[in-house]
C-alpha cells in the first residue's frame, strides 16, 4: 500500500488524467442514466469535483496524499493554457459585435458587485469603509478581495471572508448556470459575453457555460478574464474613496 | 505537426501573461491583469490571421484544439482542489453577500442582452 502511494505520488499528473478520466466517465453516465441528459455531465462532475474537494484537506483532494497531482492538473498554469486553448473555437466578429457592450458589462459587474457584496457586510456588522471595500471586492473575484484588501490595510479575518465570498461566489456560479442559462438567454456569443463580463469569476463562469454549451466558452472566459483585471483597478482605488468619503 | 500548435498556443499564453504582469507592475498592483484574456485575444486575432492566409495546417490547429478540449477535465480537478471546508467556514457574511451579489449580476445579463440586441438592430439603420 505504501509503495503503491509513492508511485502515485511520484508519477502525480498522470495519476490525476487517470482520476479525472474516472470521475468524467462515471459522471457522464450518471447524466444519461439518471438524469436522461437534462443534467449535463460536465456539470455533475464538476459538482462532484466540489463534493469530493469537501472531505479533503485545504487543497481539497490534492491534500490527501498520492492525489497531489490533481493540484498541477487543476493549477492555474494548465487551467490558464486550456482556457486560453478555447479561444480557438472564438470569432473575432463575434467578439467585435459585442465590443463596447462588453466593456460596459465589465464596469457595471464590478459596480454592482461590490456595493451589493460591501452593503450586505454593511449590514452584518462590518461598518469600517477598508472592510466594506474589501468584502465589496470578494463579491466581484476571489483575487479582487485579497488585492483589495491588502491594498487598502484591511484586517487579515476581512480578507478571508472576501476570498470565501469570492470562492462561494465561482462555485454558486459553477453549479447555478447551467439550470438558468436557457432562462437568462445566455445560449450566443453575445450573450456569453454579457454574461461573463458582469458575473466575472473566470473559473466558476467557464465551468459553468462548460456545463451549459462548450462552444460558448471562450466568449463568457474572455471577458471573465477582464473582470478580475477591472476590478482590481476599481475597487482599491475609486470605489474605495467613495465608499471612504461617506462612511 | 502538433507540437507547432501547443507551441503557438505556448507563444500566446506566455506573451499575454507577460503583458498582465506588466500591466500589474504599471497600476502597482500585486497580480497579473488580464493577462489571460490578453493571451485569448491574441490567439483569437492570430488565429484569424493565419485562417485567412490558409497557412494554418489542420494539423497544427489540433494541436491547439486538444488542449481547449482538455479544458474541462481541467476544471473538474480545479474544483476537486478548491478548499471547499474553509469557503463554507466564511460564515454566515461570507454566505449571504455571495448569494445576494451573484444574483445581482445575473439579474442584469436580461437587461443588457436586451439592450445589446436593440443596439444592433439599430446599427444597420444608422449605416445606411
Amino acid at each position: 500500500m505504501h509503495e503503491l502511494v509513492k508511485l502515485l505520488d511520484k508519477n502525480g499528473l498522470i495519476f490525476a488524467f487517470l482520476v479525472v478520466g474516472f470521475i468524467m466517465y462515471v459522471s457522464y453516465i450518471a447524466s444519461k442514466r439518471l438524469t436522461n441528459n437534462k443534467i449535463p455531465g460536465a456539470a455533475i462532475a464538476i459538482s462532484a469535483g466540489l463534493i469530493i474537494a469537501y472531505f479533503g484537506g485545504d487543497k481539497g483532494l490534492a491534500s490527501v496524499s498520492a492525489f497531489s497531482g490533481m493540484a498541477l492538473l487543476g493549477g492555474s498554469m494548465l487551467r490558464d493554457f486550456s482556457i486560453v486553448g478555447t479561444a480557438m473555437g472564438a470569432s473575432l466578429t463575434e467578439i467585435k459585435k459585442t465590443g463596447l457592450i462588453g466593456l460596459l458589462c465589465l464596469v457595471l459587474g464590478t459596480i454592482i458587485a461590490f456595493f451589493t457584496g460591501g452593503t450586505i457586510g454593511y449590514l452584518m456588522g462590518y461598518t469600517d469603509a477598508k472592510s466594506f471595500a474589501t468584502i465589496g471586492a470578494g463579491a466581484c473575484t476571489f483575487i479582487v478581495g485579497p488585492v483589495t484588501g491588502s491594498a487598502v490595510g484591511a484586517s487579515s479575518d476581512v480578507i478571508a471572508i472576501s476570498i470565501a465570498i469570492g470562492v462561494l461566489k465561482s462555485i454558486l456560479v459553477t453549479i447555478i448556470t447551467p439550470f438558468i442559462a436557457n432562462k437568462l438567454g445566455i445560449d450566443n456569443p453575445q450573450s456569453a459575453m454579457i454574461f461573463g463580463g458582469l458575473v466575472g469569476s473566470t473559473s466558476g463562469v467557464s465551468a459553468g457555460l462548460a456545463a451549459t454549451d462548450v462552444k460558448l466558452v471562450p466568449y463568457g472566459a474572455l471577458t471573465a478574464t477582464f473582470h478580475t483585471a477591472v476590478g482590481c483597478l476599481l475597487c482599491p482605488s475609486i470605489l474605495y474613496f467613495i465608499v471612504n468619503y461617506y462612511l | 505537426m502538433k507540437i507547432f500548435g501547443v507551441a503557438i498556443l505556448a507563444a500566446c499564453f506566455l506573451v499575454g501573461h507577460f503583458i498582465g504582469e506588466e500591466l500589474g507592475r504599471f497600476f502597482n498592483l500585486s497580480g497579473n491583469l488580464g493577462g489571460v484574456g490578453i493571451a485569448m485575444l491574441l490567439l483569437v486575432l492570430l488565429n484569424h490571421y493565419l485562417k485567412k492566409k490558409e497557412i494554418l495546417k489542420p494539423e497544427t490547429e489540433s494541436g491547439i484544439l486538444f488542449w481547449s478540449t482538455m479544458y474541462i477535465p481541467v476544471v473538474v480537478a480545479m474544483s476537486a482542489t478548491q478548499n471547499v471546508k474553509a469557503a463554507l467556514s466564511g460564515g454566515w457574511a461570507a454566505i449571504l453577500v455571495a448569494i445576494i451579489a451573484t444574483a445581482a449580476c445575473y439579474a442584469l445579463i436580461p437587461l443588457i442582452s436586451r439592450m445589446a440586441k436593440n443596439s444592433q438592430s439599430y446599427k444597420p439603420e444608422s449605416n445606411a
